[in-house]
């Protein structure tokens, strides 16, 4: 099998240039270890737009994430995927917090941040009246947002399929060797051949490129815990609140989510195993109660689940976006840290320059699909439009998931979409069944029955999310009668 | 638009007393809205004995008992629409309603009955650490997969919390064939019903771990093992206490809470304390007209005293329907010292005629104990009491005299020495 171009990673990075890639006239494949895209750090974060005042001036991070913030409104229409600029507050809460400020002001400017402000106590606690009293002053941001990054990278990926281009689930990338003109992947299924490699393999991005290259960067696996709130402590906030930042990250946040939840978080913990999204008794205490700084009332009873995403941290402190004359055809994209959401877009539109410099300029593919297949959201409908959904297709008058509203025909719709949902996990982040305060307990049973309906496998197999996350086990006498006691 | 004279929104036993009550206390059109595919709510899955020994005097399965009005429902003129969410109601009684069948449509009521019931606090409400792998699911889901389904959901389960469902759920469990190791209680008591503890745990020999809880999750896909802690008088786990648990699945039956979506989205003035929509002596709600009973209202140990509470909503209804239901000044009733929760919250005295009862929750565990009356911080009465537990509703017989004059009634616990 061969392809012109290979990504390794489905993850933000990953997707958008493969959705950017899609536009050519080239075939590209995107390889995932996961069962799904979007499956590491891209589904656990903040979902912030940044406004761009925090990379020093200079660096990969500063430019791309002035660059991608400006690509987000139009790109998130096109996608329908949920985005909103809310404005951010940076709060500074003592003399030097307040320096920090100005410099951070400073530094926005530099790097050609928009209507940046400073503004006092009584105006700041004018906009946010949560906010803890004692704040002295905030940076506001106008232009920062938040989005869903999860059912972005889900968007880029459907839309990048419905455009020609592959997606390999499950296939961890075991080897990569160079042959005279192209490269040999070999994942633990099967093997591809192309000619060009983009590796987004997030926090395994050094792994990869050492399977190629001498070792040049590492990247360590940091980890950050958040909590969500459940909608009914919406009220709380309206912009993003930012705490003065630190050198272990941008600080803990408080934010309004794109779905009226609230999300705060996130600490920052170097740990060795990149796969280890645990969260820890001390880790949470110590994300809510910095968090108690900026929102002294937080309600705690309203905390409706808590995770934890693995950031993956550079040991060149910047975003490693590169190639190497030595090994034509390979693109490193790695350490995309914080704000590498911000940054994806623009990041892809860069790589697809970097490939043009290397093979010669692209052809644009006739046609190309600009927006995906319209998305039914149900609970967005108007009575008139509603009632003409469930004349048309029954499966929109029931309500599968009570918390948000979602009927079966979004659940079936979202398994047979390009990139569809193949598990309980899977549903969730692109229907938001079981993301809310039930968190499951109602809708669960009736999604596995649905996902066992529509991929046609028996319960047993429905799972919560990667292999071995089964939910159901066979019966005693199903046991015996398969010989699997 | 469907014109009615009283909707209730939820057909488990709650809804199902109620439309009954109402219609046979002269309400015209009556209709019960069920969102599952059958009548009865959760006592379908409750295939356990224990209900209707105060209402039949019989011990009857869930299902039983919900047949007995579900009987009654059909052999009326009571309308009713399963597989019918109810995605919004508005304060002056319109409901929007939505059926794979019959499509989206909109009803109007001249009167509402809130009959939804209640929801179980989930893992993520309790923010336990660890990783998040499959077979961790609330008892009552676990119990609706075993006993509804017919599905395994595991073979080596430990419970966190002693709530009924919990307890129910383990000898379940055994009976399935699985190997229930342990429920684990944070609190120095079980929230369950002492009869639940005797015939589901004790009867299995499963080791009930008071001042417990579960302070981590194991294991990136299925649940490998729990570390279960013992906790301090301020319910923080203390460290050397770790016990590693190897096992499949964890049931949670940590709480319940009632479902106040649709109250909440309408306006409808909540109770802190029970978590439900405050009501008064008819079981009316802050918006006059809609009334609340069963579980959304406060969560109930026993079905019996849901169909109670819940025939009364209904001829509360009935009576608002022909306009006799008068609004009137209310008397406060207020949680004191020791007290969960009391409901209803507010008594109009000009609509009790006779003696009328209290409904509360201790908060914690009490021997030898008084349930003092205060009428306008007076104290007035003082029940004793040999053993109250948070897990066993108490009831307090008011009488209309003691209401004259009354501006507002507090209850509170004194511990008395032995």
């Amino acid at each position: 099998m061969k392809y012109d171009i290979v990504i390794i990673g489905a993850g933000i990075s990953g997707t958008a240039i493969a959705n950017a890639l899609a536009r050519y006239e080239r075939s590209v494949l995107v390889i995932e270890k996961s069962n799904d895209v979007s499956n590491g750090a891209s589904k656990a974060n903040s979902g912030i737009v940044h406004a761009g005042y925090d990379a020093e001036p200079g660096t990969m991070m500063a430019k791309f994430n002035i660059s991608g913030k400006s690509l987000y409104p139009e790109l998130c229409t096109r996608l329908d995927v949920p985005y909103r600029k809310t404005g951010s507050l940076l709060l500074a809460f003592s003399d030097k917090e307040m320096q920090t400020l100005e410099e951070l002001k400073k530094r926005g400017d530099i790097n050609g941040v928009q209507g940046l402000q400073i503004l006092d106590a009584p105006d700041v606690l004018d906009r946010e009246a949560h906010i803890n009293p004692d704040v002295k002053a905030a940076l506001y941001a106008p232009d920062a947002g938040i989005v869903s990054p999860y059912e972005l990278c889900i968007a880029l990926m459907e839309n990048a399929m419905d455009n020609g281009v592959s997606l390999w689930l499950e296939s961890p990338v075991k080897n990569i060797r160079r042959s005279r003109r192209n490269y040999l992947i070999e994942t633990s299924g099967k093997s591809v051949e192309s000619s060009c490699i983009i590796n987004c393999a997030g926090v395994y991005a050094d792994t990869v490129h050492n399977m190629l290259l001498p070792q040049m960067f590492t990247i360590r696996p940091r980890r950050g815990e958040y909590f969500l709130l459940d909608k009914y402590a919406a009220g709380q906030v309206g912009h993003i609140l930012f705490q003065c930042p630190s050198a272990q990250g941008k600080g803990i946040l408080v934010a309004p989510t794109v779905h009226a939840n609230v999300i705060v978080g996130p600490n920052a913990e170097e740990i060795s195993d990149p796969d280890a999204t645990e969260t820890s008794a001390r880790g949470l205490k110590e994300v809510w109660e910095t968090a108690l700084k900026s929102i002294p009332d937080l309600p705690y009873n309203q905390v409706i689940t808590t995770f934890s995403g693995v950031r993956a941290e550079p040991s060149s402190g910047d975003f490693i976006i590169r190639d190497y004359p030595e090994m034509p055809g390979y693109i490193d994209v790695a350490g995309i840290k914080s704000p590498g959401l911000t940054a994806a877009p623009a990041i892809a539109g860069h790589v697809v320059e970097m490939l043009e410099t290397q093979t010669g300029k692209m052809q644009q593919r006739s046609a190309f699909r600009e927006r995906r297949r319209e998305l039914p959201h149900f609970h967005q409908l108007s009575h008139e439009a509603r009632r003409e959904l469930v004349k048309k297709d029954p499966r929109f008058g029931r309500i599968i998931c009570r918390c948000e509203s979602v009927t079966e025909g979004e659940i079936v719709d979202a398994i047979h979409r390009n990139a569809g949902a193949k598990t309980l996990d899977g549903v969730k982040r692109r229907t938001r069944c079981g993301g809310g305060r039930c968190q499951g307990g109602f809708c669960g049973p009736r999604i596995i029955e649905i996902l066992s309906r529509e991929l046609d496998i028996p319960r047993e197999k429905v799972r919560k999310d990667n292999a071995g996350s089964g939910i159901l086990f066979e019966t005693a006498a199903e046991e015996v009668y398969h010989g699997t006691v | 638009m469907e014109q009615y004279d009283v909707i209730c929104i939820g057909g488990g036993p709650a809804g199902l007393a109620a439309a009954l009550s109402a219609r046979e206390n002269g309400a015209g059109r009556v209709c019960i809205i069920e969102r599952d595919m059958e009548l009865g709510g959760i006592l379908q899955q409750c295939i356990h004995k224990g209900f209707g020994l105060q209402i039949f005097g019989e011990d009857l399965s869930g299902p039983e008992y919900a047949q007995r009005f579900i009987n009654e429902v059909r052999n009326s003129d009571i309308e009713v629409k399963t597989d019918t969410m109810v995605l919004e109601i508005t304060p002056q009684k319109t409901v929007y309603t939505l059926n794979p069948q019959q499509g989206y449509n909109i009803l109007q009521a001249k009167a509402l009955i809130l009959s939804m019931g209640c929801r179980e606090r989930t893992r993520g409400a309790l923010a336990i650490p660890g990783s998040r792998p499959a077979g961790v699911l609330t008892a009552g889901a676990a119990q609706r997969l075993v006993n509804i389904e017919g599905c395994r959901i595991g073979r080596k389960i430990v419970i966190l919390g002693s709530g009924d469902i919990g307890l129910i759920m383990a000898r379940r469990m055994s009976l399935e064939g699985a190997k229930v190791l342990a429920v684990a209680e944070i609190m120095p008591f079980s929230s369950g019903l002492t009869r639940n503890i005797v015939q589901c745990l004790e009867d299995f020999q499963i080791p009930l771990l008071l001042q417990h809880t579960v302070s981590e999750i194991r294991g990136r896909n299925r649940l490998e093992s729990l570390i279960i802690s013992k906790v301090d008088d301020k319910l923080q786990t203390i460290p050397g206490t770790e016990k590693e648990y190897i096992c499949d699945t964890l049931l949670l039956s940590v709480g319940l809470l009632p479902e106040i979506e649709l109250p909440f989205a309408s306006g409808i003035t909540l109770d802190k304390r029970s978590r439900g929509p405050r009501v008064n002596e008819s079981m009316e709600t802050s918006i006059p007209g809609i009334f609340a009973c069963g579980n959304v209202a406060h969560v109930h140990d026993l079905v019996d005293y849901v169909t109670e509470e819940s025939r009364k909503a209904g001829r509360s209804a009935a009576c608002y329907v022909r306009g006799e239901l008068k609004p009137a000044a209310a008397i406060n009733i207020v949680a004191g010292e020791g007290i969960a929760y009391v409901l209803p919250q507010e008594i109009r005295p000009a609509n009790c005629r006779e003696f009328f009862e209290l409904f509360f929750r201790v908060a914690k565990v009490y021997t030898n104990a008084g349930v003092n009356v205060f009428i306008n911080d007076k104290k007035i009465k003082s029940y004793h009491k040999k053993h109250m537990a948070p897990g066993e509703m108490e009831k307090l017989k008011i009488k209309p005299e003691m209401l004259i004059a009354a501006e507002s009634i507090k209850l509170e616990i004194e511990q008395i020495s032995c």
